[in-house]
């Protein structure tokens, strides 16, 4: 795959931050167009996401994945499990290369995130919905039962995933128990695979609907990788009630035929196109 | 491994409880002997028997309200997080609406998440179909990492909740809402895994279940004035199945009889049916529920109607045996 090997520590700088997330995205391409099967425009999407958290904002060891005193990552929309391979791989987790072994019979890097089977994976997700509960039961636990005050926990959900009622659910127990320790990110791609969020099922008053059930709503532009750090920091302070960050961002960020096409939802680049697109990277912003 | 007695008034004269109720005073026994016990409920919490624990440790409790997926998903999150929770709500809500969230963050995840799904069977009475669990058995059966149990009685519901929290792990705990009889005594062993014999016998083997454990022994001792001599065993873990106690009853007696109150398919039947399939072929009659919801009725009227008492079980297997060989096939 023609990986290079380079490994990112914790920064604050704007630029390496964004030296990163090209990097990431570079490495979603590639892992992709390699597997010849798996989501582009998700991934793509929520590399600056994911790059704030693993290179700024959470407490973790890549040199030790069970460190009891981490901040703990649901990564509940499980099909966009290359971003965070990527950045696992790219933290230091498991070797760069063997980003290049995804979805393969055998690999460490399932089609979806498997507990247990790659260091840094925390919980086993794909089916969806089920992220938001779990992530909410750890804060509970944290917050409400051992008091720990200093952990906090970090949930991404598809824009699409907000359609299972189990979110809803978990929305609820988290606005009544006050998680205040508990911060989601919602990947506000507007699309998901039949086609346009608000054609397939509208989320209509999307941060009233939040704010109804209890939780303190941010808006961001969830492309501008400085912006989610200062999100994720002020959701941090925010202590009497969880903070849900709107993420809004563009499908297939960063490759020029992807953008805003829901069609690439759940399709590789060929290798030709995973040409173009690292082409595309290259002479981008980011 | 001790013997295990039976009280010996329980055919005579049976003190009735529910099973659910030992499941409660086992669970606030597991609370006081290790904190890391939580109880989490959906708006079930009285009659699924965890009042106790919520009074005693109201921070270790956790209301979900009427919501299945999220029960068993906080669950997970709190097992993540190093504590041992248990579950409760209706069976046929939970697990009968959460499979996937169980299967995946549960089971798939190995989190020690315990699934009590009070209110099985057809014991629940005039509530009818809709709220008695039946296929309970089957679904959890099939899914890996995932340990099945459904206690006799309500002394044993009791064991097999501390057992439970002394060895967390994935499992699905069985319980009934009605006044069942109590056959097993304070001192009578419980183990996750093992099979227990009852009572010897050289003609059939009846293997039994949950409540339809103490109908097999009033079925053998009705057997036993026919002359036929039946073996009871008595499986509380139904996964893992104690292959090496039910292969040896049947190497001894060349018959089976399943009694489970859950449907034929899939469950303690489709268990041995497996088993015996596979490692030593004999007739298997399967008593249960064949391919049919329940109805609404008194609990004894509905075991009636589903010949799940044990003189209707002990005229059931007599027939059987008229009707087919004895012996491997």
């Amino acid at each position: 795959m023609g990986l290079d090997e380079r490994v990112f520590t914790r920064t604050d700088d704007d630029v390496q931050l964004r030296r990163v997330v090209r990097v990431v995205r570079e490495d979603i391409v590639r892992m992709l167009a390699a597997a010849g099967s798996g989501h582009s425009a998700g991934p793509l999407g929520m590399a600056e996401q994911l790059t704030a958290l693993y290179f700024n904002v959470m407490r973790h060891d890549p040199a030790n994945p069970d460190w009891p005193d981490r901040d703990l990552f649901f990564l509940s929309n499980g099909h966009v499990a290359p971003v965070l391979y990527a950045v696992l791989a790219r933290a230091g987790y498991f070797p760069v290369a063997e980003l290049g072994t995804l979805r393969r019979l055998g690999s460490r890097l399932q089609g979806h995130p498997e507990r247990g089977a790659l260091p840094g994976v925390e919980s086993t997700s794909g089916p969806l919905g089920c992220g938001l509960s779990q992530a909410a039961g750890y804060a509970h636990a944290l917050r409400n039962i051992d008091h720990v005050k200093r952990r906090f926990v970090y949930v991404t959900l598809g824009d699409g995933e907000l359609d299972e009622g189990n979110v809803w659910e978990a929305a609820m127990f988290a606005g009544k128990y006050k998680l205040g320790n508990l911060i989601a990110l919602v990947d506000r791609n507007n699309i998901q695979i039949d086609g346009a969020t608000e054609d397939v099922m509208p989320l209509t008053g999307l941060r009233a609907k939040w704010e109804a059930f209890d939780w303190h709503v941010l808006d961001i532009d969830g492309n501008d990788v400085r912006a989610v750090v200062d999100a994720l920091v002020l959701g941090q302070k925010v202590s009497w009630a969880p903070t849900v960050i709107l993420a809004n961002t563009v499908p297939g960020r960063g490759v020029p035929f992807m953008e805003y096409d829901h069609s690439w939802h759940g399709k590789p680049p060929t290798p030709a196109q995973a040409a173009e697109a690292l082409r595309a990277l290259a002479g981008g912003e980011s | 491994m001790s013997v295990y007695q039976i009280d010996p008034k329980a055919l005579v004269e049976p003190r009735l409880e529910p099973i659910r109720h030992g499941f409660g005073r086992g669970l606030l026994a597991a609370g006081e002997t290790d904190e890391r016990v939580v109880a989490l409920c959906a708006d079930l919490t009285e009659s699924t028997c965890m009042h106790h624990f919520k009074a005693r440790f109201p921070e270790r409790f956790v209301e979900v309200g009427i919501a299945e997926q999220n029960l068993v998903t906080v669950a997970a999150g709190l097992a993540h997080a190093g504590k041992i929770p248990f579950t409760s709500s209706y069976a046929a809500f939970s697990p009968g609406r959460n499979w996937e969230q169980i299967k995946t963050t549960a089971c798939m995840n190995r989190r020690p998440v315990i699934v009590c799904g009070s209110h099985a069977g057809i014991n629940v009475g005039y509530d009818g179909a809709t709220h008695q669990m039946l296929e309970d058995l089957a679904i959890m059966r099939v899914l890996p990492n995932m340990r099945v149990i459904a206690p006799g009685d309500s002394l044993e519901a009791e064991r097999a909740t501390l057992a439970i929290a002394a060895d967390p792990a994935p499992t699905y705990l069985r319980l009934a809402r009605d006044q069942t009889p109590v056959f097993s005594r304070p001192d009578s062993p419980f183990q996750i895994g093992p099979a227990y014999p009852l009572r010897e016998g050289s003609d059939v083997s009846l293997i039994a279940t949950g409540t339809m454990t103490y109908q097999a022994l009033v079925a053998a001792s009705l057997l036993d004035r026919h002359g036929i001599s039946a073996e009871v065993v008595h499986v509380p873990t139904v996964k893992p199945l104690d292959e090496a106690t039910v292969l040896a009853s049947l190497r001894k007696t060349g018959r089976a009889v399943t009694i489970e109150e859950a449907q034929i398919a899939g469950g303690l039947g489709g268990a041995i049916c497996e088993l015996t399939a596979r490692a030593h072929p004999v007739v298997v009659q399967r008593l249960g529920l064949r391919d049919r919801y329940g109805e609404t009725g008194a609990p004894t009227e509905l075991l009636e109607k589903f010949r799940l008492t044990g003189r209707l079980i002990a005229e059931d297997i007599e027939r059987g045996l008229d009707s087919t060989p004895k012996g491997s096939l």
